[in-house]
């Protein structure tokens, strides 16, 4: 498009001119300069246009717009910064929106990365963020300082200034220190400052010389300046104190009595570079002022009042407000700012702006056609109601673009009492587009299992090269998690430092990992470990915070104190609005990860992480998008699977891929931007090699196949953390060219929502510090332009809610904290959470189960393998389209023909309007569509699954699946297909029988009946032996029944104590039984050798030794137990049992002492032995012929 | 199972100043004085009771020192372990029914004690076992696991998940012991947390009870329980189908 447009060269000028005439402040001075230059042809035409634009009748601007090449690259920031610039005193609700504007070509030198200009807009916008570039962390680039050290310091320094959760969200870092030194120590004091001069008082946009090498930072500053500040006396006094019509003062007043002095000595009517001074001041104030916020709410809250209506009759220049909005809405609509939902977030806050100027209420009567005097010296957003008007007339144009917003901001926006008086038509839209939204943001439930599940295929010992190996990575994945653990119990803990803490155990894993080649392993470990608890919403590179309905759910979810507490939190402490655009950081969970790939330092780690990521990422990029028509039933639902899944792999990607970027670009990240001598010499160095990940290729392949709404979110968050030189190289000044040319393609075929998702991504990243701000507002005319014919048309994947879950997070706050009717007071905005728990506390208990349920599903699938949820997500997804064409082929068809008796009747009787007649029959029909459902609840279990789902999952995974498993399995299968049925039918029933009808009642069409599958189910396993009581003592008692009559048999007794038969007969008795019993077989089953064994040693020479005790007892009843004894050994013991342990010297000792009586009763067990071939013969003589070889004490008997 | 556990922190405590060089020495010499009297006499039994020290570690004490004499080497453990276990083997007569009668009459220690540990142990796993069966639960047990590869395995791994007040648990392990402070310390340490950096939340089932302050990883996600829980929730569907 921009090169359809005039060629013009040096066109800035002529550019400043047109904005001058739109209003700039500093016109008359630049009236002159504009009489004095020789303007190009082109630059007369823009300059005529411009003055047509606004103060013309023309409203069909757009077309001349979009030809000119010029605008794209001059036009548009000036258009914006100038916007910004009017409007900067009136927003105080929130932080200022910053615009990534450069002036381009300002002075006509090529611009570089050590020469950024900045817009005076932007230095408004961001008064402290100033000097950021610029000698930050002069430590950390200390030469003496080991490699490791700096890598991982300069790391670390990131980490840290997105560590400032309180008061910073910066990645620009480093301000915290410098706020506090004098922002612009070499400039001249106001008064002294020469309007004419352009170098040292550039009307917008240009810069001159002081903020050479310094790159103004385009990031918001989290601390808004607010006028409402409590600290000065009355608060109502400035609305009608006549100095405020200068904004500065207006400004500096609120804030402190010093600037507010210092204010009136100046230039106070047109002198605003003395605010950036004043608003410094003014920020020690607001921070000083922050800590004591809390107490002076109720004034802040009381002062509120006064300054929220806007009155839509209190408008001054309407015309040129018209014109503006016109020509800022084309704007938008072209594609030509950098970042629409920046853009969008400026809107609102100028909807939503508090500002306290009430003086100009007064000044009424625009003078239209008094060009050359009033105009230009206008300030046009003086009012809150000009602001409002302006914003309401913009929204009206980017209609399109809010009314796929999510419900909750429709719902916002729709209440909006200022768009209701300022344009009902546009609040009639409004309401419509909610009441038919059907766009929620998407909750992904937090997934209630924290770790990655041990898997046999990839963890078990035939993965390792070693068992040693494979035992310290048993001991690497328990310290993992137990520093994650211990992060999680700590890291909000104040003082708590990730490197002190942690930092050498990490070291010292790393250590071990190298030492057995375990890197791989580890870093699957670590990237699923990343997936499974970065994978929410929340985790994208955009903040976009959690919505109240997660917090809701959350705690509907479990009762438990801590969440309550949180939640309290939540309501207590202010959010702080970071602005649409905040910088890359790693949120929550990631930090973790972040910082433990710092303190890991491991070279080894990261490059193995980085193939991990890198294998992952192709993976899911490769994930195939199907096309649909939008025609069908069925189609329709699976749709929405695939947009679900589409969701879920998108989020994923772009997590990965931050990680990726965050790996790749970290060597070569510094601190503070590279000089230009450096840059070049880098450039030289890098452009030889060649990155992990040939993103290049992808993006080509993505756009070729139309794949790029999947892939361009996760290159552009990979992109996100390329280091200064890196846009510089070749190979990525390729990708962000192609990047651009997405943004400004003008394909209409792309669906809508696909397009504003790449457009909202691709805008966060042109907002990202590290990327130059000319990369979007320079065209390269030796771009590629091989893919402009291969359009870009993929499907409408991007659900409503996903698009608008990664954009509006902040916008909702603004508005929501608007409606709450807290302002930007005191660093941010009460968090209201609307009260929708206390509706639901009624079926808590069930929502409670239910969550507990989708919890159980969730964790049923944790511990099988990853095959198993995608076919039982499969089966679910075929069942269920199945189930609704078996109804539409049964129940619909069967309405269907009776609906057509009836029309065929009535259309018989009476000739009515064909239409009339559809309608009712078909609201006739209605009722019974809703058996429908019932229907759809029951079918889905009619498929026995279990079979189908069997041979799937042996089929794909080669893993045989428990039967238990495979049953739930199927149940859930049949749960989501039901569900899925369900949620279609009763969403679509009316509808589909609509259809039907009219295309029978047209065509008298029958559909053929669709057969039922049907399986049955395999039986149950039980393992239970039959004829088993489970009655018998436990082995323990037996055992310490046999220990006891031990301790008596082998002393010291004491008096009295014996052991006799009774005893003895009902130990062997019960013995008897517990062996028998298979709760012991079961042990022994169950357990290895050193049990056996002393079960096998103890009691048979154990009880031996028993009996020979016995000296008492009598013959019968001794070979009585000796009987029950032999039955014990040869049949309720499964294992042989030792008995030649009998002749072992030691027991034979015992016999030795014994009497006659006892000799005989070793006779009958020598006999029993035999037997019960418990032993044999030879054996028995081998053993009593060792036993003769030991030295025996003569015995007399 | 709380005495046994107390008397055997005792026995931890006082472990070392049994097993100085002296401390054996003396004992046994005062062994051998005693057997020389009398070889009948519980001698060794009544010198650990004496000197409040588990009759069966100072069996294993004495047993050790009368080989190392004997054989001028340091006895492996496995022998001495087995000569414990089966006195029999032991070459000095006196020696072993000594040895004996103190493993014998050890409440704590020794491999009877051992055994019976051992076999409370694996009783409960078992009535563990016959509860889920009851309950219709499908799980892995210990060896099958083993089998698989896996490198830590808790007694019973759910194949479908469960939950149990409300917590979901992936798996359960019995202990037949009372959990106090120091022994559900070094569980959670060896066992409990690998479990679930493995396989997710889980209840552990300390059947004779435990402090009760120690539950408080529930959140976490590892539950305690004394016995089997009650307030079982298993994924609805699967439930109405039996």
């Amino acid at each position: 498009m921009w090169v359809r447009g005039v060629e013009v060269k040096k066109k800035c000028e002529g550019i400043s001119c047109c904005l001058l005439l739109l209003g700039a402040v500093h016109g008359s001075s630049m009236r002159k300069q504009v009489g004095g230059l020789q303007l190009a042809a082109g630059d007369r035409f823009i300059f005529v246009l411009t003055f047509c634009l606004l103060f013309s009748q023309e409203n069909h601007i757009h077309d001349k717009l979009v030809s000119l090449s010029l605008l794209q690259k001059d036009f548009v920031p000036f258009l914006l910064n100038f916007l910004r610039e009017q409007t900067s005193q009136i927003l105080t609700n929130g932080p200022p929106t910053p615009a990534k504007t450069p002036n381009s070509k300002a002075h006509g030198s090529q611009r570089t990365g050590s020469e950024r200009r900045a817009s005076l807009g932007s230095f408004l916008a961001t008064p402290e963020a100033l000097p950021v570039r610029r000698g930050r962390r002069k430590g950390s680039s200390s030469v003496g300082a080991s490699g490791r050290q700096v890598a991982r310091d300069l790391g670390r320094s990131l980490a840290e200034e997105e560590d400032g959760k309180s008061d910073s969200g910066s990645w620009s870092g480093g301000r915290r220190k410098r706020s506090e030194v004098p922002l612009v120590p070499a400039r001249s004091p106001p008064s002294q400052l020469n309007l004419n001069n352009l170098e040292e008082f550039p009307p917008m946009g240009a810069a001159s010389g002081w903020t050479n090498k310094s790159k103004p930072s385009r990031r918001i500053n989290p601390t808004p300046v607010s006028a409402e500040r409590p600290l000065s006396k009355p608060k109502t006094c400035f609305t009608s104190t006549p100095v405020s019509r200068s904004p500065a003062a207006r400004w500096s007043a609120g804030s402190s009595l010093e600037a507010f002095t210092a204010a009136q000595e100046g230039n106070l009517s047109s002198v605003i570079s003395n605010s950036l001074q004043e608003e410094r001041e003014m920020l020690k104030k607001e921070r000083y002022s922050l800590s004591r916020g809390v107490i002076l709410n109720s004034l802040v809250l009381w002062f509120h009042h006064l300054v929220t209506c806007a009155n839509p009759a209190k408008v001054s220049c309407k015309k040129q407000l018209e014109c503006l909005a016109q020509l800022y809405s084309s704007c938008i609509t072209e594609n030509l700012v950098p970042n629409i939902f920046l853009e969008l977030f400026f809107v609102l806050q100028l909807l939503t702006s508090k500002g306290t100027s009430t003086a100009e209420d007064g000044d009424s009567d625009p003078e239209i056609s008094e060009i050359n005097r009033d105009v230009t010296e206008r300030q046009h957003f003086e009012s809150v109601h000009n602001c409002v008007y302006f914003a309401v007339r913009v929204l009206d144009y980017q209609y399109e673009i809010i009314s796929h917003l999510e419900k909750g901001m429709l719902k916002l926006l729709a209440e909006n009492e200022r768009i209701a008086s300022f344009s009902p038509t546009l609040h009639k839209r409004l309401r419509q587009a909610y009441e038919s939204s059907t766009a929620k943001v998407s909750l992904l439930l937090p997934c209630s299992v924290q770790s990655v599940s041990f898997q046999p295929e990839t963890d078990n010992r035939s993965n390792f090269p070693s068992d040693r190996a494979f035992h310290i990575f048993k001991k690497q994945r328990d310290i993992f998690y137990e520093l994650l653990r211990e992060w999680e119990d700590n890291h909000e803990k104040t003082g708590w430092d990730f490197e002190r803490v942690l930092g050498s155990k990490i070291r010292a894993m790393m250590a071990h990992l190298s030492a057995t080649c375990n890197h791989s392993h580890f870093a699957r470990l670590f990237q699923k470990q990343l997936i499974q608890m970065c994978k929410g919403p929340v985790s994208g590179g955009a903040s976009w915070g959690d919505t109240p309905d997660q917090d809701v759910l959350n705690m509907l979810g479990s009762d438990n104190l801590s969440r309550l507490k949180r939640l309290q939190e939540r309501f207590v402490v202010p959010q702080s609005i970071r602005g649409p655009c905040p910088p890359p950081s790693f949120p929550g969970c990631q930090q973790f990860f972040r910082d433990f790939i710092l303190s890991a330092g491991s070279y080894q780690f990261n490059q193995h992480l980085m193939d991990s990521l890198c294998l992952k990422i192709l993976e899911l990029n490769g994930l195939t998008l199907v096309e649909h028509e939008h025609s069908d039933g069925e189609a329709d639902m699976e749709e929405q699977d695939e947009k679900k899944r589409f969701t879920v792999a998108l989020l994923s990607l772009r997590l990965l891929a931050k990680f990726l970027g965050f790996l790749v670009f970290l060597p070569y990240r510094t601190a503070e931007q590279p000089t230009r001598d450096l840059q070049d010499s880098a450039l030289v160095l890098r452009n030889q090699t060649l990155p992990v990940l040939d993103i290049l290729k992808l993006l080509r392949q993505s756009i070729r196949d139309q794949r790029s709404v999947l892939t361009i979110p996760w290159i552009v968050e990979y992109l996100s953390l390329v280091d200064h030189i890196a846009p510089f190289l070749d190979y990525y000044r390729k990708v962000f060219g192609l990047l651009l040319l997405m943004v400004l393609s003008e394909e209409k075929e792309m669906s809508f929502l696909n397009k504003l998702l790449i457009l909202a991504v691709l805008g966060w990243l042109f907002q990202v510090p590290s990327v130059p701000e000319e990369l979007f507002f320079t065209t390269d005319d030796r771009q590629e332009r091989f893919m402009m014919d291969t359009v870009t048309s993929a499907q409408a994947l991007v659900d409503d809610c996903f698009c608008v879950f990664s954009c509006t997070g902040e916008l909702r706050k603004l508005l929501a904290s608007f409606v709450a009717g807290s302002g930007g007071k005191n660093g941010g905005f009460i968090r209201k959470i609307t009260p929708t728990a206390a509706e639901s506390l009624a079926p808590k208990a069930s929502v409670t189960q239910r969550k507990l349920q989708v919890d159980l599903e969730q964790a049923f699938f944790h511990n099988q393998p990853p095959s198993l949820r995608r076919t039982v997500e499969f089966v679910a997804e075929r069942v269920g389209s199945n189930c609704v064409k078996h109804i539409k082929a049964t129940l619909v068809a069967e309405l269907v023909q009776r609906a057509e008796v009836m029309l065929q009747d009535k259309v018989k009787e009476e000739d009515v309007n064909h239409d009339k007649l559809l309608e009712e029959v078909c609201t006739h029909l209605y009722e019974e569509g809703a058996q429908a459902l019932i229907k759809g609840r029951e079918l889905p279990s009619e498929f026995s699954l279990t079979a189908v789902l069997w041979l799937i999952v042996n089929l794909l995974s080669f893993v045989i699946l428990p039967v238990k498993v495979l049953s739930s399995a199927e149940n859930i299968a049949v749960e989501l297909a039901t569900e899925r049925a369900c949620g279609w039918l009763s969403a679509n029933i009316a509808a589909l029988i609509k259809r039907e009808v009219k295309a029978t009642f047209n065509r008298m069409l029958k559909v053929p009946g669709f057969p039922l599958p049907g399986e049955d189910a395999p039986e149950l396993r039980r393992d239970c032996t039959p004829g088993c009581q489970h009655c018998a003592p436990f082995p323990s008692q037996i055992i310490n029944e046999i220990k006891d009559v031990l301790c008596v048999a082998v002393g010291p007794r004491e008096e009295g104590e014996v052991v006799d038969y009774v005893w003895l007969e009902g130990l062997l008795g019960r013995l008897s039984q517990t062996l028998r019993c298979r709760k012991v077989k079961d042990i022994k089953k169950a357990t290895k050798s050193p049990f056996e064994s002393l079960w096998a040693v103890l009691i048979p020479v154990n009880l031996l030794i028993c009996l020979a005790s016995q000296l008492h007892v009598k013959n019968n009843p001794t070979s009585g137990l000796l009987k029950l004894l032999f039955s014990i050994w040869k049949e309720d013991f499964g294992t042989s049992v030792p008995v030649q342990l009998i002749f072992s010297k030691k027991n034979m000792g015992y016999l030795a002492e014994a009497k006659q009586q006892e000799w005989d009763l070793f006779l009958f067990l020598l006999h029993g032995l035999i037997e019960h071939e418990l032993m044999r013969t030879s054996e028995i003589q081998s053993c009593l012929h060792s036993l003769e070889e030991l030295p025996w004490p003569s015995v007399s008997n | 199972s709380i005495f046994s556990q107390e008397y055997q922190k005792q026995i931890k405590r006082t472990h070392a100043k049994h097993h100085t060089a002296e401390a054996i020495e003396t004992y046994y010499q005062r062994y051998l004085n005693g057997v020389m009297k009398n070889a009948v006499a519980p001698v060794l039994l009544d010198l650990a009771n004496e000197v409040d020290f588990a009759p069966s570690l100072m069996a294993r004490i004495v047993l050790e020192r009368f080989l190392q004499e004997k054989e001028q080497t340091i006895p492996s453990k496995t022998l001495i372990n087995s000569m414990l276990r089966d006195p029999s083997q032991i070459p000095d007569g006196v020696l072993a029914n000594q040895v004996y009668q103190c493993t014998v009459n050890d409440c704590c220690y020794g491999p009877l004690v051992d055994c019976i540990k051992h076999a409370i142990g694996h009783e409960h796993e078992v009535l563990l076992r016959e509860m889920l069966l009851e309950k219709n639960l499908s799980f892995i047990a210990e060896d099958q696991l083993r089998a698989k590869g896996y490198d830590k395995t808790p007694d019973f791994i759910l194949e479908v998940p469960v939950a149990v007040e409300g917590h979901i648990i992936h798996w359960i392990e019995s202990k037949a012991s009372f959990g106090d402070e120091s022994s559900h310390q070094a569980y959670l340490q060896d066992q409990f947390w690998s479990y679930w950096n493995r396989f997710g939340p889980g209840l552990v089932i300390y059947w004779y009870g435990f402090i009760e302050e120690l539950d408080c990883h529930r959140e976490r996600g590892i539950l305690l329980k004394d016995c089997f829980p009650t307030d079982i929730v298993t994924l609805r569907h699967s439930m109405a189908q039996r």
